[in-house]
């Protein structure tokens, strides 16, 4: 059996409102596990909460209580100091929706990569790490020339690879993925998954994948968690839950993808119905 | 018989761009007739949204447009100002892709709905009671109240719902809807697209939709042109999703797709990188990734031609079909 790496129990967290009293709930009672080598997908739609939950998962919100233990460690902790988010940082990254946010546009990717490299793995030898970038770029297949370039001269599908590249510089346990192929046009993202894919099957990285688009589900992910509401309203294998989901919110998702005989018009009227 | 709704002949548009100057989308050749749904179909840089919005003169102003673009016969690249403006929204309404960006956020909704017809003199109180009935129609509750409320009350589907009304306020015959529901949840999407083909049957209106989803395009309109590098590829009112396409970007675009029904070992990537029109190359501007390229697709740009009922710009069309192709 593969090991456990992610354990999130209970997990629950408010935002306060502007006047103090209408605060949020955005995750509420949420639990789930990841094993090594694992693909679990966190599937809601804009307001569900899979976002808070990714973000309390890697440390980017302190959530109101719960737990989430992360390769063994238990990480609700009030204010992490730097080396306790740095060892973090070898255990969870993410890659967001639009990589330019994590891109230095000044930069080189492979002089991004060397300095990420330096700071997580200053034991590394320069030639180790000379061949470790070229690791890197090989793994989310961006070519030499394209490790030389700077943001600016690279497609939309080529600077993603360049932010899952610099997220792999850790050499992470878990990645989590934030709509990180919604934006590409889709010989694009059959290109990313179809990498992501190899990563999976080369290294033992877990996935997170937080996505609306059931069809990148059915591709990438081993399970599924559908989120509503700041709650999980279904879980389940993929297979069980796009085959036979048992909630009318995941089959209402299901419904909601547009293919041959769509009907838009019984998919609003059950989204009515369901909202009532 | 009478001359189609909306006819472009032989459109070519160049523009100015940080790269200099170039062609953005040549030789656009097609009609569309009063009540069909159309959808223009295309990845980023394909030309599809320029293509859009020629139709109503709305482009940068660089732009140099060659050929002809008729609405109703009357060419839309002659037009004076006065026309122009009789042309946008009383006979073509434009819904743009993110509302939150389209409408002025610092003003009422019912600011944003009533302004056109108050500066055609219409008084407040009846403007207002006509955008509550639009409000009424296409499914936001409290109209009167929402009047009064800003955009940052509403949700992205409650906004491109207020958008749509806007639209439909100045009665048009033509809707161009682009990526309408791309901002939008899966379930807003439905209910937005349901929304839009409601209006449509009930006032007969024209629709043309940009969208990058093919699947979306070949579900809800009954004719999809495919776009590459500035070129329709292909023009069919096929079930694309079920029959295939013609085209082999077409057929690339629908097997890149995952799908939902089952996972696939491998999902088919087209090599390569796409070009928009600027970048094309002489001859078919998708030979360079094709897997069907001869010599001879790089000879010279192939026109649409018909097919089966289908126009499609590919000299190897009928051996794609009959399987015969490699």
């Amino acid at each position: 059996m593969s090991e456990k790496l992610v354990e999130v129990k209970n997990l629950r967290k408010t935002f306060e409102g502007r006047g103090g009293d209408d605060s949020h709930l955005a995750v509420n009672d949420v639990s789930f596990t990841i094993s090594e080598g694992e693909s679990v997908a966190l599937v809601g739609e804009s307001g569900s909460g899979k976002t808070t939950t990714a973000r309390c998962l890697v440390g980017l919100e302190t959530p109101d209580s719960g737990l989430i233990e992360v390769c063994g460690e238990q990480r609700v902790v009030r204010r992490p100091n730097a080396a306790t988010r740095r060892r973090w940082a070898l255990q969870t990254q993410m890659v967001f929706q639009d990589p330019y946010g994590s891109l230095d546009p000044r930069q080189t990717i492979d002089q991004g990569l060397a300095q990420l490299i330096r700071f997580h793995h200053g034991e590394l030898s320069s030639e180790q790490r000379r061949a470790r970038i070229a690791e890197l770029l090989d793994l989310v297949q961006l070519s030499e020339r394209q490790g030389g370039s700077r943001p600016r001269a690279l497609s939309g599908g080529q600077r993603q690879r360049a932010a899952i590249a610099r997220a792999l510089a850790a050499s992470p346990r878990i990645l989590v993925m934030d709509e990180a192929v919604a934006a590409l046009d889709v010989s694009v993202q059959a290109q990313i998954l179809n990498v992501l894919a190899g990563i999976q099957a080369e290294t033992r990285v877990s996935f997170l994948f937080l996505t609306h688009d059931l069809a990148v589900v059915r591709q990438i992910a081993d399970s599924v968690l559908v989120m509503k509401g700041g709650e999980v309203v279904e879980r389940g294998s993929t297979n069980s839950v796009l085959t036979n989901p048992e909630t009318e919110y995941a089959r209402l998702l299901i419904e909601s993808v547009p293919t041959s005989g769509w009907n838009p018009e019984n998919v609003s009227k059950k989204r009515k119905d369901s909202v009532q | 018989m009478t001359a189609p709704l909306i006819q472009y002949e032989d459109v070519s548009i160049t523009l100015s761009t940080a790269e200099g100057r170039g062609t953005v989308v040549r030789d656009l050749d097609f009609q569309i007739e009063a009540g069909e749904s159309v959808a223009l179909v295309g990845e980023s840089g394909s030309g599809k949204t320029i293509t859009a919005r020629s139709m109503i003169r709305l482009l940068p102003e660089s732009a140099r447009v060659q050929g002809q673009i008729k609405f109703e016969g009357k060419d839309v690249l002659q037009m004076g100002r006065k026309e122009l403006r009789d042309l946008r929204g009383p006979r073509i309404g434009m819904i743009f892709q993110d509302p939150k960006a389209a409408i002025n956020p610092v003003r009422t909704v019912g600011d944003f709905l009533t302004e056109r017809l108050r500066t055609q003199g219409v008084g407040r109180k009846e403007a207002e009671g006509r955008a509550t009935a639009l409000l009424d129609r296409v499914g936001v509750d409290r109209a009167e109240k929402r009047l009064r409320q800003y955009p940052f009350e509403f949700s992205g589907g409650l906004l491109q719902r207020v958008m749509i009304a806007s639209v439909l306020l100045a009665d048009p015959e033509v809707i161009l809807a682009d990526e309408p529901t791309t901002a939008l949840d899966v379930t807003t999407q439905a209910e937005v697209m349901a929304l839009l083909d409601e209006i449509r049957k009930e006032r007969d209106l024209t629709l043309l939709m940009i969208t990058h989803d093919l699947e979306l395009a070949a579900a809800v309109c009954g004719r999809t042109l495919v776009m590459y590098a500035g070129t329709i590829v292909e023009d069919s009112d096929a079930d694309l999703i079920d029959v295939g396409g013609l085209h082999p970007y077409t057929n690339a675009l629908l097997e890149s797709r995952p799908r939902l029904d089952q996972k696939q070992d491998e999902l088919v990537s087209i090599p390569g990188r796409a070009v928009s029109g600027l970048d094309a190359p002489a001859g078919c501007p998708f030979a360079p990734r094709c897997a069907f390229r001869i010599d001879q697709c790089e000879a010279e740009r192939p026109p649409l031609r018909l097919l089966d009922g289908t126009r499609v710009a590919c000299i190897r069309a009928e051996e794609i079909r009959g399987g015969s192709a490699k």
